[in-house]
């Protein structure tokens, strides 16, 4: 192996890394506020890519109609969780957030996208589409089951991945679809060629990153939610809603997702089911860093990404092996550290 | 008579149906549907021994179902094996293999043991598809069908028995092998173990246990799997259809060995009506009933945890007490040591959690026939010393000695087996198992009965031994008339006291007792008073936590104060309640 | 229409089959310190936590004269703060957080001037301000707690076993401060171990006993009445 296919394997490495932190940090982030295990984080990256290619195409993409229909769903369930002690300040509450807000992204995007959107334009759009997704899927599912046990979430949240990786599947086909790149181009640095693509993928992680960090260093709301995961009894006890912190974790992780997506999809070709498994890779970052780690995780998932693609250049056909092998002894490893301190 | 009869009607009339429908001419799907719930079923027993029963989520179990179908599928092709030769072999394979994938999944723990099992699940999905003995994604076709004395069985017909023969004989094992010594203590797993663990279970044995089991009998599934439908390649062995299995035991009720049928049954036959008019409705021929399956998955969990098999059974008649067969023999009994030698000896216990000292250097002693009580306030180190006496946590330095041998170091486990029983402050039972086996686990060390014998029931003798033992501490401590209900309908108080019958059980020499009279009324402490008075003369000596001062003065010969983490006052009863320290420390010295 | 912050009646709560409160009825005035006593396990944490919303009960509770709103958040809101037994701090954020998130309904301007108060009156805590909570002593944790409770400027405290654990020393520390704090219009509820020292700085005082109110009445007169020797060290003739 020369220097050249070292460093291409280095890049290509940090490149798909860049991608599973983002996807780790956002598991993270969903677990330690609610303790659910989102394996339906990587339908939103496919959602995300896949709405980008169709508005490449300058069409419609289902996922506006998905979302009209997830409003309308998490209508119905509000209705019948408020069917005792309905009020007309809720029942329009609920109305804004489940009927209006879809619509009026779907009415967006339906003026939109006839204009010729520049790329940058279309990325947003795909975000806007995306984001609100998270709230309803909260809603929906995991809402009713807030004081259940990890495992029964968990569960549930297979069932969620299933159900949106169908909803993939039904809107989308079975056909794969790559998105424009949100510019065309490349520098060289030095012997290295990089693509503008993977320059935009480099500045968003570290954009989100520090976003991130401003969010939950510097704002209430941020700390509310870090308290939640350090203490929930203490932190409802200070007055701090669970569904406030419940959605705001959901809505921060389809937005994370949605923009992987963005970035993702001009790389590769991206079909209705590839973002189960870019999800997991982001999982075995998430796992590593306890569940409970940002710096870990995105530290790992730099590490995931390069181990995958140095695999993927001398082994390919053992690539996901490797890589889902790998997570085993780190759970034995996070495993012998819990165990002592069950409760007293 | 009747009453067995009655109780084994909806079984027997079950079966008459699945002998019955072959030959009805019903169309070849129907039977290719029923062959699949059986395949599947399997599958989801085993799953319920291990999720359901264990505790022990597994995604994985599609991996083992590949594990018997590949075995099978190259020695009979590449080496011209007879399928009955191959079928221990695949179980063998299937349990070789559950071994050391069972040894690092049970130490996974919480949520991380799932997470593991979906890991694994995939890594061997991929390298199914990429191992060259097994034909890669293409597979193994041509693999022979079943024979017996000169008849194939070909058709979907034919094997259709073979699977029902397997499913039914896997089913009542399965329910024989819960309803038994070894599988109490598989059932004792969910409640987290500890308290198993007091009574001289083997958690981690146990775990393997049913790992290895829900293996065999998925590489059952797969044996069957693969003569049936004669080629084999990676995808029926994928992550998808782990899930696909999971989904059937909860959607059946993931603690009900029937309602894994049920399960396999309901998630097969939605599959199929899915599969034949979805496409019609829709207009595409896209597997659209996954959407469905997820949705199903979460309303289910949402609606009811304990899944639809529970609904199901509301609907059938009651069921008739089990009676408690007279045993063949007594059990034998431990000598009691003699009256006033050393038994229990703390010496300088110590133990730190971070820099908090929890038990500071506390030294005390209960000699045998003795009933001592270890009081102080609130956080004082009580439950840690028990926790530190029997195991359950492991001391910062200092030791623990029984009769002059070390106890300090050894796990709960080996502790049990001298003779240390143990209730707990926060009651640990069952609470849907009958107060008769929650109390009957207690009396695991006093069976020797293993996986194979209680699978076929051959260990009845004993059994009967053991609960009726489990009867007679029950008729001793006053719950006689509650044998047969559920633990969790139990008021606190008595919950406590079947603790007390449940440690009895152990045979014991020292009897530890964390708050035995809590939330008992006055008459009933009356009769828990007597009763340990009783157990005094047997020559048991007891440890007990109580805050009922009343109850302890009029009961202990000894008493053993503790504040902070430190012994202050120790005792006769009457010296110790006039000691100022003692006073100060529970009424409060700082105003006074 | 009662002067009565708070109003208790019937409050029954079982975990299970397994009664902790069995009807408990009491009121407190505005602007007082009400302790609740008893042994261990007599159900006094069982009954902050049914005031506060963290358990559900049965039985009515009013608050000023109305019915008690039904979210913890809402219940905040309306001037309830607890501080739990167990403190529940965010053990890996610092203390300025912790104090700051106890401020989580309130206007941002306000918080300011709210935290700024309670560092003059917590010096040690202005000291830590940067220091991880997990890291603090006892003593400290529940000036913590306390400091946190008050940043939602509560009208009514409910302090559940604020000496739990910590040293002679310090709990006359908190105890003062407790006294103190009613000073400034803050009613108090008290459940409380060390008996004596609870009804010291009291102005009535309830014995529970098993879920149930066994003796109620000024706290000068509680202080001295045999039930509560009898309750907490069982000197009943035998």
């Amino acid at each position: 192996m020369d220097a050249t296919i070292a460093t291409f394997l280095i890049q290509d490495g940090l490149t798909s890394g860049a991608i599973y932190a983002l996807l780790g940090l956002a598991l993270v982030l969903v677990f330690s506020v609610t303790r659910v295990i989102f394996i339906p984080q990587g339908e939103f990256v496919a959602y995300g890519a896949l709405t980008l290619a169709v508005l490449d195409g300058g069409r419609m993409p289902a996922t506006a109609s998905l979302l009209v229909c997830f409003g309308l769903f998490s209508f119905l369930v509000d209705l019948w969780a408020m069917r005792r002690e309905m009020t007309g300040a809720r029942a329009l509450r609920s109305a804004m957030i489940d009927l209006v807000l879809p619509a009026a992204i779907y009415i967006a995007a339906l003026l939109l996208i006839p204009l010729g959107l520049p790329s940058l334009a279309k990325a947003l759009l795909t975000i806007v589409i995306i984001a609100p997704m998270g709230l309803y899927v909260y809603r929906v599912a995991y809402r009713p089951l807030a004081d259940a046990s990890v495992l029964v979430l968990l569960i549930a949240s297979v069932g969620v991945h299933l159900a949106m990786m169908g909803l993939g599947l039904a809107f989308f086909g079975a056909e794969g679809l790559r998105a424009r790149p949100l510019s065309t181009g490349n520098y060289a640095l030095g012997p290295l060629l990089v693509t503008a693509q993977s320059l935009w993928i480099y500045a968003a992680t570290i954009a989100i990153i520090v976003g991130l960090y401003l969010f939950f260093e510097k704002t209430l709301p941020g700390k509310a939610l870090r308290a939640t995961a350090v203490n929930r009894l203490g932190a409802r006890l200070i007055g701090v809603p669970t569904q406030f912190t419940g959605v705001t974790a959901f809505v921060l992780a389809a937005t994370i997702g949605a923009v992987s997506g963005v970035l993702i999809g001009p790389i590769t070709t991206i079909y209705y089911d590839t973002g189960f498994l870019i999800g997991l890779k982001g999982f075995v970052a998430a796992i590593i860093g306890g569940l409970s780690s940002f710096p870990i995780t995105a530290i790992a998932a730099i590490g995931v990404g390069i181990i995958e693609s140095f695999t993927s250049f001398f082994f390919s056909s053992y690539k996901e092996i490797i890589v889902f092998g790998l997570i085993i002894p780190v759970l034995i490893w996070l495993s012998l550290g819990v165990g002592q301190h069950e409760e007293e | 008579m009747t009453d067995n009869l009655r109780k084994a009607f909806p079984g027997l009339l079950a079966i008459l149906f699945l002998a019955v429908v072959p030959l009805l001419s019903v169309p070849p799907f129907w039977i290719t549907l029923l062959n699949n719930i059986g395949l599947a079923s399997l599958v989801a027993i085993g799953l319920v021994l291990l999720t359901g029963v264990g505790g022990l989520t597994s995604f994985g179990q599609a991996a083992f179902c590949g594990f018997g179908a590949y075995t099978t599928a190259v020695l009979t092709t590449a080496y011209g094996f007879s399928p009955w030769i191959t079928l221990p072999l695949s179980l063998l394979i299937g349990a070789l293999l559950a071994l050391p994938l069972g040894l690092i999944t049970v130490r996974l723990s919480g949520h991380f043991l799932p997470l593991g099992t979906i890991a694994w699940g995939l890594a061997l999905y991929y390298l199914f598809g990429q191992i060259e003995l097994i034909g890669r994604f293409d597979g193994i076709s041509g693999i022979p069908p079943l024979e017996f004395a000169g008849y194939r069985f070909l058709s979907g017909k034919s094997i259709y028995y073979v699977i029902w023969f397997f499913v039914i004989a896997t089913a009542l094992g399965a329910r024989n092998l819960l309803d038994s010594r070894i599988g109490r203590g598989i059932r004792a797993l969910r409640g987290g173990g500890q308290a198993a663990e007091a009574f001289g279970v083997d958690i981690v044995r146990a775990k393997l246990t049913v790992f290895v089991l829900a293996g065999i009998v998925a590489a059952l599934s797969g044996w069957l799997y693969a003569h049936m439908q004669r080629s084999v390649n990676p995808t029926p062995f994928g992550l998808n259809m782990g899930i696909e299995y999971l989904l059937m035991a909860v959607v059946g009720g993931a603690g009900q060995i029937w309602g894994a049928i049920f399960g396999a049954g309901i998630v097969l036959l939605l599959k199929e009506i899915l599969q034949r008019y979805l496409p019609e409705l829709i207009g595409s021929a896209a597997n659209f009933e996954m959407i469905v399956f997820g949705v199903l998955l979460v309303a289910i969990l949402q609606i009811s945890r304990d899944g639809l098999w529970p609904l199901v059974r509301k609907l059938s008649p009651e069921r008739p007490d089990r009676q408690i067969a007279a045993p063949a023999g007594s059990l034998p009994r431990r000598a009691m040591p003699a009256d006033g030698t050393s038994l229990l000896r703390i010496d300088q216990a110590r133990k730190e959690f971070g820099g908090l000292v929890a038990v500071s250097n506390v030294s005390f002693e209960v000699k045998s026939g003795q009933i001592v009580g270890l009081i102080g306030p609130n956080g004082a180190g009580k439950s840690t010393t028990f926790n530190l006496i029997t195991g359950m946590l492991p001391l910062t330095s200092g030791s623990i000695f029984y009769a002059g041998e070390k106890l300090s170091g050894m796990s709960p486990r080996r502790i049990a087996r001298h003779g240390i029983a143990r209730t707990f402050q926060h009651a640990k039972i069952l609470p849907t198992m009958s107060v008769l086996e929650n109390v009957a686990l207690g009396a695991h060390l006093r069976g020797n009965a293993g996986v194979f014998r209680s699978f076929l029931h051959l260990e009845r003798q004993e059994e009967a031994t053991l609960l009726r033992e489990a009867a007679h501490q029950l008729e001793r401590v006053g719950l006689a008339a509650h044998l047969h209900r559920p633990a969790g309908d139990l008021a606190l108080g008595q919950i406590r006291i079947l603790e007390i019958a449940r440690a009895l059980c152990l045979d014991p020499t020292v009897l530890l007792l964390d708050e035995p009279a809590a939330g008992l009324r006055h008459a009933e402490k009356q009769e828990l008073c007597l009763l340990l008075k009783k157990l005094k003369q047997e020559g048991v000596s007891v440890l007990l936590v109580e805050h009922d001062m009343g109850f302890v003065m009029g009961l202990v010969d000894h008493l053993v104060v503790l504040d902070f983490g430190t012994l202050i006052a120790e005792g006769r009863p009457a010296e110790v309640r006039q000691n100022p320290a003692v006073i100060a420390a529970y009424l409060g010295g700082v105003a006074a | 229409m009662s002067a009565d912050l708070l109003e208790l009646r019937n409050i029954r709560v079982a975990y299970g089959r397994a009664q902790v409160l069995r009807g408990i009825s009491l009121t407190m005035a505005a602007g007082s310190i009400v302790t609740v006593i008893g042994a261990n396990g007599a159900g006094k944490t069982t009954l902050l936590n049914a005031i506060m919303g963290v358990i559900p009960v049965s039985g009515t509770i009013l608050y000023d004269g109305m019915p008690m709103p039904a979210s913890i958040e809402a219940r905040v809101a309306a001037g309830l703060s607890l501080v739990p037994e167990r403190r529940e701090l965010f053990a890996t954020m610092s203390v300025e957080d912790n104090i700051e998130l106890g401020g989580f309904l309130r206007p941002a301007a306000e918080r300011l001037v709210t935290r700024q108060m309670l560092y003059e009156r917590f010096p040690r805590l202005a000291e830590r301000r940067k220091q991880l909570a997990g890291t603090l002593s006892g003593g400290e944790r529940q000036m913590l707690a306390l400091a946190r409770a008050l940043m939602s400027r509560p009208r009514l405290l409910l302090l559940d076993e604020p000496s739990l654990g910590l040293a002679p020393r310090i709990v006359i520390d908190i105890l003062e401060i407790v006294s103190e704090l009613r000073k400034t219009g803050v009613s108090i509820l008290l459940v409380e171990q060390n008996a004596r020292a609870a009804l010291e700085i009291a102005d009535h005082g309830y014995l529970v006993e098993l879920g149930e109110i066994r003796r109620s009445g000024p706290a000068s007169q509680l202080s001295h009445d045999p039930a509560l020797m009898e309750s907490y060290l069982g000197l009943m003739p035998q």
